[in-house]
């Protein structure tokens, strides 16, 4: 790691977390709260690819590769399985939102919720 | 039988993936071999976690390999560290383990009266198998990023699950808040999981426990995990998705989102006992375990005393319980690095608490059960507008006596029992948390009284003159619970001496559980 250009990254990790957790907090429209979660969900993911790399590295596939140093293999597999579980999660929540519409003709959380504790 | 011994852990948690994805196919050719199909499959988790159990308590942590070419070849050749997929599973894992299937069992007889006069049962199943599946999964991996994958495995089914019935807005809304809530709390595992790899660029949770150097980012990363095991085991302050979720959840789902939070207690205390151990601080992390603990008992329970639902009352008492386990074995932690304080209460406190997850689990399943007879023949979730029911349904009114004397920790059943380990030794450690915890005890025991009064007792009324006593599956779900919480009940010493002790020990002893996997290198 030479250089403060590789540190841009985890900037750009902790400010989309950041932001994240502040729609979470902060938004009452569901659509808008899901919008929070899919970008909590990114930067989760560019912190572990970001991990991974290596300064000036290959991709790591082995057939007819050059010389030279290869990027983590592990960190990507682990953001393939999370982007797959995340899209699961996503529709999971969207398809929820839209039956919730139909019952309540509205998205606003605190509208919809009628029930109180 | 010993082939089968030596893979049950893996078979476990892949016969039900694979029945969850054949019961659509299945249902094609008859609805009664899909019912049977599923019955079958848990039926024979059940029997393999019981084989292995017995194998665990004989021969010590049992270690499955995946893709290795023996089961216990943990570190490949020419590596240093675990780089395959580990299964590891100690008496703590298989102790949870028992839990989750024998709930699941019972819950699913329950659940087939039920599905008879609902619409979708194919999914119903296969999303019930599949919850099953994220439970055993979470409990018996011995690597952190499977753990996260198991966790979303569990949250996703019992999101769809909670949502069941999506002719009800209420349900919507209580499966919409417990996938949010699971959403963030897996990605915060996640970024947790991230900083570990960072670090260490290990994954397996022996590997990484053995090369814990406590560092800045290692108390981060326990700040992440614990907040978002304690956000979804439903520990005050984070408890506000339970009552919404617990009381929209169909038939025989309840118990089983309730002991899949459970799961995530595990994921807690598998987090501060094994990955960190004693390098953390643990009076301070301990402190911070117990007042979770004693704010989720006593705010659970004065939520609970004005509920009119019934299954929202007994949700808040969910959450009041599970502060008793936390309660427990937070004094464990709390003294874990002090050998003398652990020998005299801290270890009694444990086993305390671990014991009132198994019979919380039997006893609150079994509540659950009934309020949701109530709500199948009554079609209303409100006590006022019940009474009466112990002349139409006389079985479910035992049931609730029964399961509402063990919650309120009346001798001799099984609640007692874990509460009074709880007491004695928490009040050595510190009195006013015996106090407390007492108090929530007694008002406990007044929360139920009432939902009994209203629901079961006073003049028969007009317009449930018809109602008959639920049909025969649902009794023997609730009855499978009855049995077992009365043999707890009656036996509490040998169910402390055989499978509790060893859980506790499982925790403590942070060490045998790395050499397992890393062979003392």
């Amino acid at each position: 790691m030479t250089g403060t250009i590789f540190n841009i990254p985890f900037l750009a990790v902790a400010a989309l977390v950041g932001i994240a957790l502040y729609i979470i907090i902060s938004q009452r429209n569901l659509i808008k709260l899901v919008m929070g979660i899919t970008i909590l969900e990114s930067g989760v993911n560019l912190f572990l690819i970001t991990l991974g790399y290596r300064a000036a590295g290959i991709a790591p596939i082995y057939t007819n590769a050059p010389e030279g140093v290869m990027v983590l293999p592990v960190p990507q597999a682990l953001t393939l399985t999370s982007i797959v579980i995340g899209v699961a999660t996503t529709a999971l929540m969207l398809s929820m939102i839209m039956l919730t519409y139909r019952h309540t003709g509205d998205i606003d959380s605190e509208k919809s919720r009628r029930m109180k504790g | 039988m010993h082939t089968l011994v030596a893979h049950s852990a893996i078979l476990i948690i892949a016969i039900p993936l694979l029945a969850a994805f054949l019961t659509p196919l299945i249902s094609r050719v008859s609805k009664k071999a899909r019912d049977i199909l599923v019955i079958a499959t848990l039926v024979f988790v059940e029997f393999l976690v019981i084989i292995l159990a017995k194998d665990i308590y004989l021969n010590g942590i049992h270690i499955y390999t995946l893709g290795a070419s023996s089961p216990s070849l943990t570190i490949p050749e020419h590596y240093m560290v675990p780089v395959r997929i580990i299964l590891e599973v100690d008496a703590m894992s298989i102790f949870m383990g028992i839990i989750s299937a024998t709930v699941s069992l019972a819950a699913t007889i329950y659940s087939i009266s039920f599905m008879k006069e609902e619409t979708g049962g194919d999914r119903f199943y296969t999303l019930l198998l599949l919850l099953v599946v994220g439970m055993l999964g979470l409990e018996f991996t011995g690597d952190m990023f499977n753990m996260f994958v198991f966790l979303e495995i569990l949250s996703i089914s019992g999101a769809a699950l909670a949502a069941f019935r999506t002719r009800f807005a209420d349900a919507l809304e209580g499966g919409f808040k417990y996938i949010v809530i699971s959403a963030v709390g897996a990605l915060v595992i996640l970024f947790a999981i991230g900083i570990f790899y960072s670090q260490y660029n290990l994954l397996n949770i022996a590997a990484l426990a053995q090369a814990m150097q406590y560092t800045m980012l290692d108390k981060i990363a326990l700040a992440l995990l614990a907040m978002a095991f304690t956000m979804k085991l439903a520990g005050v302050p984070m408890h506000m998705w339970a009552p919404d979720t617990y009381s929209v959840a169909p038939a025989g789902t309840t118990p089983m989102i309730y002991i899949a939070s459970q799961a995530c207690l595990y994921g807690l205390f598998r987090t501060c006992f094994t990955l960190y151990g004693v390098t953390l601080n643990t009076a301070t992390i301990g402190w911070i375990v117990i007042i979770i603990g004693v704010l989720s008992m006593f705010v659970g329970v004065t939520m609970a005393v004005h509920q009119s639902d019934v299954k929202r009352l007994m949700a808040y008492h969910a959450i009041s319980q599970s502060g008793y386990m936390l309660l427990g074995v937070g004094v464990g932690l709390a003294v874990l690095g002090n050998p003398e304080a652990l020998a005299s209460y801290g270890r009694e406190a444990m086993s305390g608490g671990i014991f009132h997850i198994i019979n919380n689990a039997l006893y609150k399943g079994l509540l659950f059960l009934t309020a949701e007879a109530l709500f199948f023949r009554l079609g209303t979730r409100d006590l006022n507008k019940m009474g009466g029911m112990c002349r139409n349904m006389k079985y479910t009114s035992i049931f609730f006596i029964i399961g509402a004397l063990a919650i309120s920790g009346i001798p001799p059943f099984n609640g007692f029992t874990s509460k009074l380990m709880i007491y004695e030794s928490v009040y050595r450690f510190n009195p006013i948390l015996s106090v407390i915890a007492m108090l929530v005890s007694i008002i406990t025991l007044a929360s139920f009284t009432k939902a009994f009064q209203a629901a079961f007792t006073g003049p028969a009324l007009p317009q449930y003159k018809d109602v008959k006593e639920v049909p025969k599956p649902m009794l023997i779900g609730m009855g499978i619970l009855t049995i077992i919480i009365i043999f707890f009940s009656l036996f509490p010493g040998l169910i402390v001496n055989s499978i509790v002790n060893p859980a506790t020990d499982a925790l403590i002893n942070q060490a045998t559980y790395i050499n397992a996997v890393m062979g003392g290198l």
